[in-house]
């Protein structure tokens, strides 16, 4: 057991040399004054033991001690917090160049999605050096993904997403667990983190490609259940046009003003009556329980994918559109 | 000892009548007292045995002893039997009950059969939660995170729930019963800045059960409703937010741990000025404090969300305030060392135990500090670090505090003497074993093991055997006393009233006190821990070491 032990987790990440940081620095800081405590302690006991000094002297206190001893913590407090805060906000803004991966987590395994269609349970593969982006949601309990070597840690909630990005800075394969506990099986939902070189992450990449980039499957599934006969590219149909909507302020019917994010997107396709597009009808049927986590995920890449500028590729070329919008089904 | 010399002993609360009954309708806060105490001391060892079991579990990676479903139960069911049925009653039910009224100068308490149907309660829910136990248990985690307890969990998630709610309810009457007391039963004289500080701290306690402990009832129904009903609060799929279910179990269940720990820091309080012979330094920054920290105890629950998905200035204005709570603490911490400055120091039983409190808690709050830091939290939030942290606050602290109450007391509430060399063996025992078992964790919290794995990686085993080396000696630590106090029951010598000439009410009175505290009601004309105006502490005989 001893050739394993352990004494400080590998560094794989740039917020983990932050984290560190300030680890130390504490441990310095409240060391010190745990310290000074603890001696201050012994040392009355000693010298004061009643043996030496049968008779204490009546004290009553001191208000200036008082307030040297409330104001001076609070001020050292003060750094611990405005220190601690900003590494909680560098880790709360993900690069705009960040890599994209999808997580789905689920009793008891992990579930990765790429952008450009691979997908993995329990190993995350990443380059070094690159920031990688997690949007990440839960099919059935919370779970947190937890990445000790990148001092990463965020909840997967159920019914909602939440992010967390890292940005690794060594080649290797690291930790993954889920932090809260989740049943069972919860010890054993752990995986690992493989941070490539971006040579090897290259060939990796050809290696596992199945049937097309997410944005592709999202948007055959957008035909395939139909969501085109109503959402069309122009803005003739029953539904609001997508193009171009993700990433920006939607109007309501209310007359409330939402962002078209990720959360938007997932509620609006479960259940449409909750939030309606200013000049729509309540009509769309939800897809509760007829798409699961992971088209929902395509779905999104591929509403995403209207709105990014750059792959103004084939993605959302207009299919011959069937004007008869009678919701039949796209032959 | 003889016995036979003593049949024209005084009528006390024990000796006033021995039948079964006289002990099951008792309206006497003493005896209702001593009731919590057994009943707690049970609860205490069931719960270690559990975490007996635990230990055993981890001193290897692998899961050999138990199932991982075994496992999962004993961590939950560790956490609510010594939480709800040991923690929260601990101080305030046993120690509170016995000694506020003596205190305060008063025959007993307010409401004394709500205080006979509190310990009823506090048996109630005992009584549920170890139904759930006898069939298979709860594996929720006490901390019950929806929507795994309300649609996943396959165990006895409501019985364990329902138990803590009515034991909850025990919680908020004796909080209840507390306040009223102490308001209308004062002894004339006995002003609030004339108050022992226990008295203080056991109010502000008692603030924090009655406005707190419903929020947790609230909270456990609607666990009930929809697991039950499958009406939708929390889970997602029922279009429920499962982040509610936190928000409302943290601001109960941050403010129970001021439930657990301020009663402790009272007990403190009475202590290092008996032990020290002088007036506790800054008597009104230390009662003061215990308000403070049951008032800002309360804005604070979100810290333990930080890595949950919470808004970001959501959890800067949580870091901020856990900061904020932290400084009444630390001016207690000072006030207490101030107090031994120039003292004449007597390191009996109860002083070893309150100088183990001050620096376990001490431990506890410096780490605490770590934990308020969001980019820190993130890290090690759910990990041992967690589990290591709150160990040292509510084992280090609240029961290092719950063993120097009982050492303290425990002449005045039995009238014997236990054996001080084996009091002193056993908490130098318990201190060691304690921050072997919990001082390792911090390390493997860091370096990432996360709590709550039946399984682990092998990098953390040498740190876990440290741990379970530990608990072995904590384990031998807590059984010692358990035998030397029933030992002096029979065997102590008797204490007389007052054996280390200590101020307060309590202390005029005989030991055992009769049945109404005092012979004629007392009046108060000075100032609480008068340590000047009292003779020196009786000295410890050498010879006492066996007590015959």
């Amino acid at each position: 057991m001893w050739q394993h032990i352990l004494l400080w987790p590998t560094q794989a990440s740039t917020i983990s040399r932050q984290v560190d940081g300030l680890f130390v620095f504490l441990i310095a800081v409240t060391g010190g004054v745990t310290l000074l405590v603890f001696g201050t302690i012994a040392f009355f006991a000693f010298k004061y033991e009643h043996k030496k000094h049968p008779v204490a002297e009546p004290i009553e206190g001191s208000t200036p001690l008082e307030i040297v001893w409330s104001i001076i913590p609070l001020g050292i407090f003060m750094i611990f917090f405005l220190w601690g805060a900003s590494i909680y906000m560098f880790e709360a803004k993900p690069p705009k160049d960040a890599m994209e991966v999808y997580v789905v987590a689920k009793q008891w395994m992990w579930k990765f999605q790429y952008q450009t269609g691979q997908s993995e349970i329990n190993t995350l593969h990443i380059p070094v050096n690159r920031p990688v982006r997690l949007t990440m949601i839960s099919q059935d309990v919370i779970h947190s993904f937890y990445a000790p070597d990148m001092r990463v840690k965020a909840d997967v909630l159920p019914g909602r997403y939440t992010t967390t990005w890292f940005q690794p800075i060594k080649a290797g394969k690291f930790r993954l667990y889920c932090a809260v506990y989740c049943g069972t099986d919860h010890s054993a939902m752990i995986g690992e983190i493989d941070v490539m070189e971006p040579a090897d992450y290259q060939v990796w990449l050809q290696g596992g490609v199945g049937q097309g980039s997410m944005a592709a499957t999202g948007q055959r599934l957008f035909q395939e259940l139909g969501c085109i006969n109503c959402h069309r590219s122009d803005v003739q149909g029953r539904g609001p046009t997508l193009q171009g909507v993700f990433g920006r302020p939607v109007l309501l019917d209310d007359g409330r003003t939402v962002m078209a994010n990720d959360d938007y997107v997932r509620e609006s396709i479960l259940v449409p009556g909750a939030k309606i597009v200013a000049g729509y009808k309540p009509i769309m049927p939800s897809f509760q329980g007829i798409v699961s986590e992971e088209q929902l995920l395509s779905l999104m890449a591929y509403v995403k994918s209207l709105s990014t500028p750059p792959p103004a590729e084939p993605a959302h070329k207009p299919p011959a559109a069937p004007p008869s919008a009678a919701g039949v089904a796209v032959p | 000892m003889a016995t036979a010399t003593q049949l024209v002993k005084k009528e006390n609360y024990l000796n006033t009548d021995y039948s079964i009954k006289s002990w099951l309708l008792t309206t006497d806060h003493k005896r209702i007292g001593l009731l919590y105490l057994v009943t707690i001391t049970l609860f205490f060892f069931l719960g270690g045995f559990f975490a007996l079991l635990i230990r055993l579990e981890l001193l290897t990676p692998t899961g050999d002893l138990v199932s991982s479903d075994i496992y999962n139960r004993l961590f939950t069911m560790h956490g609510i039997v010594m939480i709800f049925l040991f923690l929260i009653p601990s101080i305030p039910a046993v120690i509170g009950n016995f000694f506020i009224p003596m205190m305060i100068g008063a025959r007993d308490m307010a409401f004394p059969k709500l205080n006979l149907l509190s310990w009823y309660l506090l048996l109630g829910g005992g009584a549920l939660i170890l139904y759930s136990l006898i069939n298979g248990g709860s594996d929720s985690g006490w901390t019950f995170y929806a929507p795994f307890s309300t649609q996943y969990s396959n165990s006895q998630v409501i019985a364990a729930a329902l138990g803590i709610f009515v034991a909850g309810f025990s919680s908020i009457l004796t909080g209840l019963n507390f306040i009223v007391t102490i308001h209308r039963m004062r002894a004339p004289g006995m002003t609030w800045s004339r108050m022992p500080l226990f008295l203080w701290s056991s109010y502000a306690t008692a603030l924090v059960q009655v406005l707190g402990t419903p929020v947790l009832a609230i909270t456990l129904a609607l666990v009930f409703l929809e697991r039950v009903f499958h009406v939708g609060f929390f889970d997602a799929h029922l279009g429920g937010d499962p982040l509610l279910f936190q928000h409302l179990f943290w601001f109960y269940s941050h403010p129970a741990v001021y439930i657990m720990i301020l009663p402790s820091m009272g007990v403190i309080s009475e202590v290092i000025p008996c032990f020290a012979r002088k007036r506790v330094f800054g008597y009104a920054f230390v009662a003061m404090s215990s308000v403070a920290i049951a008032v800002f105890g309360f804005l604070v629950w979100a810290h333990h969300m930080f890595a949950s998905g919470i808004s970001v200035y959501a959890a800067l204005i949580f870091s901020l305030l856990s900061y904020a709570v932290a400084v009444p603490s630390a001016v207690k911490v000072f006030n207490w060392t101030a107090t031994m400055y120039k003292g004449s120091i007597h390191l009996r039983t109860p002083m070893l135990y309150a100088m183990g409190f001050i620096g376990l808690f001490t431990m506890g709050g410096m780490t605490g500090l770590f934990l308020s830091a969001l980019g820190i939290d993130v890290h090690v939030t759910d990990t041992y670090f967690i589990v290591a942290h709150f160990h040292y606050i509510m084992v280090g602290g609240a029961v290092m505090g719950y063993m120097a109450a009982l050492h303290f007391w425990w002449p005045k509430i039995t009238g014997k003497m236990y054996s001080e060399f084996w009091g002193k063996v056993a908490a130098v025992t318990i201190f060691l074993g304690f921050n072997l078992t919990f001082f390792p964790l911090f390390i493997a919290g860091y370096l990432g093991m996360p709590r709550r794995y039946h399984v682990y990686a092998p990098e953390f085993q040498v740190l876990n055997v440290f741990s379970t080396a530990g608990a072995s000696i904590l384990g031998i630590g807590y059984l010692l006393p358990l035998i030397y106090l029933f030992w002096s029951l029979r065997y102590g010598k008797p204490a007389g009233n007052n054996p280390w000439n200590a101020a307060g009410l309590e202390w005029t009175t005989a030991s055992p006190p009769p049945t109404h505290n005092f012979e004629e009601t007392p009046v108060v004309t000075w100032e609480a821990y008068n340590y000047d105006q009292l003779p020196g502490m009786p000295e410890e005989e050498e010879a006492g070491v066996s007590g015959n």
